[in-house]
């Protein structure tokens, strides 16, 4: 583990401690893992409108006229599907099908693309896409250029003063004078947006969002929000060892075309997956948490409570016979039996 | 709202952040301020069950709040009396009252002279400090 002083530090980090936040080491950077309350946060995202900085996540931009082709042998979905202005969710695979990385994939342009990876894979990532790069695309790391604000909740682009817009587009924008590339994705379930600026305009972006009356949330939230909507952590729910037909992501992968263990997809497409990742919600009064065993031969990859539903929910493996919702499952809290009934996904829908 | 830091004079205090309320031959047992505060706020109490015996310096009991899970040391031995219900119904409630309706559990002290070994407030304020 790296020793706090070796700990990366986003734009932000100055602001996150004026703001009092308890910060936290995660995947090599120091970050705020709430400021208030995870619950507070949590519900401010689910009814108004919250803020996270997400600048630890990498960037890394794949460009030339030959980019396509990289990208395509490589990803997932069908990046043919994507116009210019247009995001898409996709997986980074290997050989054996196992999850390098889920990500976002931006098309910026005739011959440009955006990936926006997880923090923990930027190293990853950049070095599988690296190695494969074929005359005519260059891969690049940016993310030291860029900073990443996840403004996200019912109220978010009100806030912001931004119109809304279809899912999994973006555009440029300007919030007080500072230049920024509006996606609209996102991580929580809510409508919103991502912020991406220059690292140097990341505290003016901040404070404008801040002062727009958008209440600051640490990773803590982030992640009882993506769980109340079942998406997937990648490291948790999701890793090399692990393939997008077992976890549930077939919907992101185009079996119609060629990439990297597309064959061990298509085989347990057809054969049926051994075991799946299901969503739960606990019967009776427990938190599952990440590791727990589940009776039967399966496994927790995430739990926590869940500050909407009030009650122990989770995500983990099971035996495909057990993955059908209204199973009863049996986790093991550390040594006492827990009951937990399986649920579609997501675990949280707003009612409207 | 999550209470004010205190540490009531009253009370004895153990280093693993509980504390008791010695009455008679019975004690009432909980978390402290730093305890509470540190965890956040806490979403599920796992209780001891009535008639159990607790044992000094060892878990009776677990206290989690979203992001984490912490055994309750308990101060002194005895055994359990009543579990406070208000607590495993509405846990927050230890945040907001540590010393107070956040109790834990009501014990019958099985040796008293162990209270002799617990801090008193001032004592347990200079842990925190040197912490």
């Amino acid at each position: 583990m790296p020793t706090p002083e070796t700990l990366q530090h986003t734009p932000l980090h100055d602001r996150h401690v004026a703001l009092g936040a308890r910060m936290v080491p995660f995947a090599g950077w120091e970050m705020p893992v709430q400021y208030g309350g995870v619950i507070p946060e949590h519900r401010a995202v689910r009814t108004d409108a919250g803020v996270f900085d997400v600048s630890h996540m990498g960037e890394l931009e794949v460009e030339g006229p030959h980019a396509r082709e990289l990208l395509q042998a490589a990803l997932s979905n069908d990046l043919d599907r994507l116009a210019t202005g247009e995001a898409q969710y996709t997986l980074l695979t290997n050989e054996a099908a196992g999850i390098i990385d889920d990500l976002i994939v931006y098309r910026t342009g005739e011959h440009a693309y955006l990936l926006v990876v997880n923090a923990s894979n930027r190293g990853p990532a950049y070095d599988w896409l690296k190695d494969r790069e074929i005359r005519g695309s260059d891969v690049r790391d940016v993310s030291e250029d860029c900073a990443l604000l996840a403004v996200q909740g019912p109220r978010a682009l009100e806030r912001l003063g931004l119109a809304p817009a279809k899912p999994f587009t973006f555009g440029e924008s300007s919030i007080d004078g500072v230049e920024v590339m509006v996606n609209r994705t996102g991580y929580t379930g809510e409508e919103g947006c991502e912020l991406l600026c220059m690292s140097e305009d990341a505290a003016r972006l901040w404070d404008a969002v801040l002062e727009r009356g958008v209440v600051p949330c640490g990773l803590g939230a982030r992640d009882t929000l993506r769980l109340e909507v079942c998406y997937p952590l990648h490291g948790n729910d999701i890793g090399p060892e692990t393939d997008a037909i077992s976890a549930g992501l077939g919907w992101a992968c185009a079996l119609d075309k060629e990439f990297e263990g597309v064959d061990v997809l298509r085989r347990v497409k057809a054969d049926g997956p051994e075991s799946r990742l299901v969503a739960f919600v606990m019967e009776d009064k427990a938190i599952p948490r990440h590791g727990m065993p589940i009776e039967g031969g399966g496994e927790v990859t995430s739990g926590s409570h869940s500050p909407m539903l009030e009650i122990g929910i989770g995500m983990g493996y099971v035996p495909a016979a057990q993955a059908k919702p209204g199973t009863e499952l049996t986790i093991d809290v550390r040594g006492r039996p827990r009951r937990a009934r399986v649920v579609k996904k997501p675990i949280y829908k707003r009612e409207d | 709202m999550a209470a004010a830091e205190s540490y009531p004079e009253e009370l004895r205090y153990h280093e693993e952040h509980d504390w008791a309320r010695i009455e008679g031959d019975e004690a009432l047992l909980g978390i402290t301020w730093f305890a509470a505060d540190s965890l956040g706020e806490l979403v599920h109490f796992e209780p001891p069950e009535a008639g159990s015996s607790v044992t000094k310096d060892q878990s009776y009991g677990e206290v989690e709040s979203v992001k984490a899970v912490s055994d309750v040391i308990a101060p002194l031995s005895g055994e359990v009396l009543e579990v406070n219900r208000q607590v495993v119904d509405a846990p927050e409630t230890v945040n907001e009252e540590p010393y107070g309706n956040g109790w834990l559990v009501r014990i019958r002290l099985t040796d008293p002279g162990e209270a002799d070994a617990l801090l008193d407030a001032s004592a347990y304020r200079q842990l925190l400090a040197s912490q």
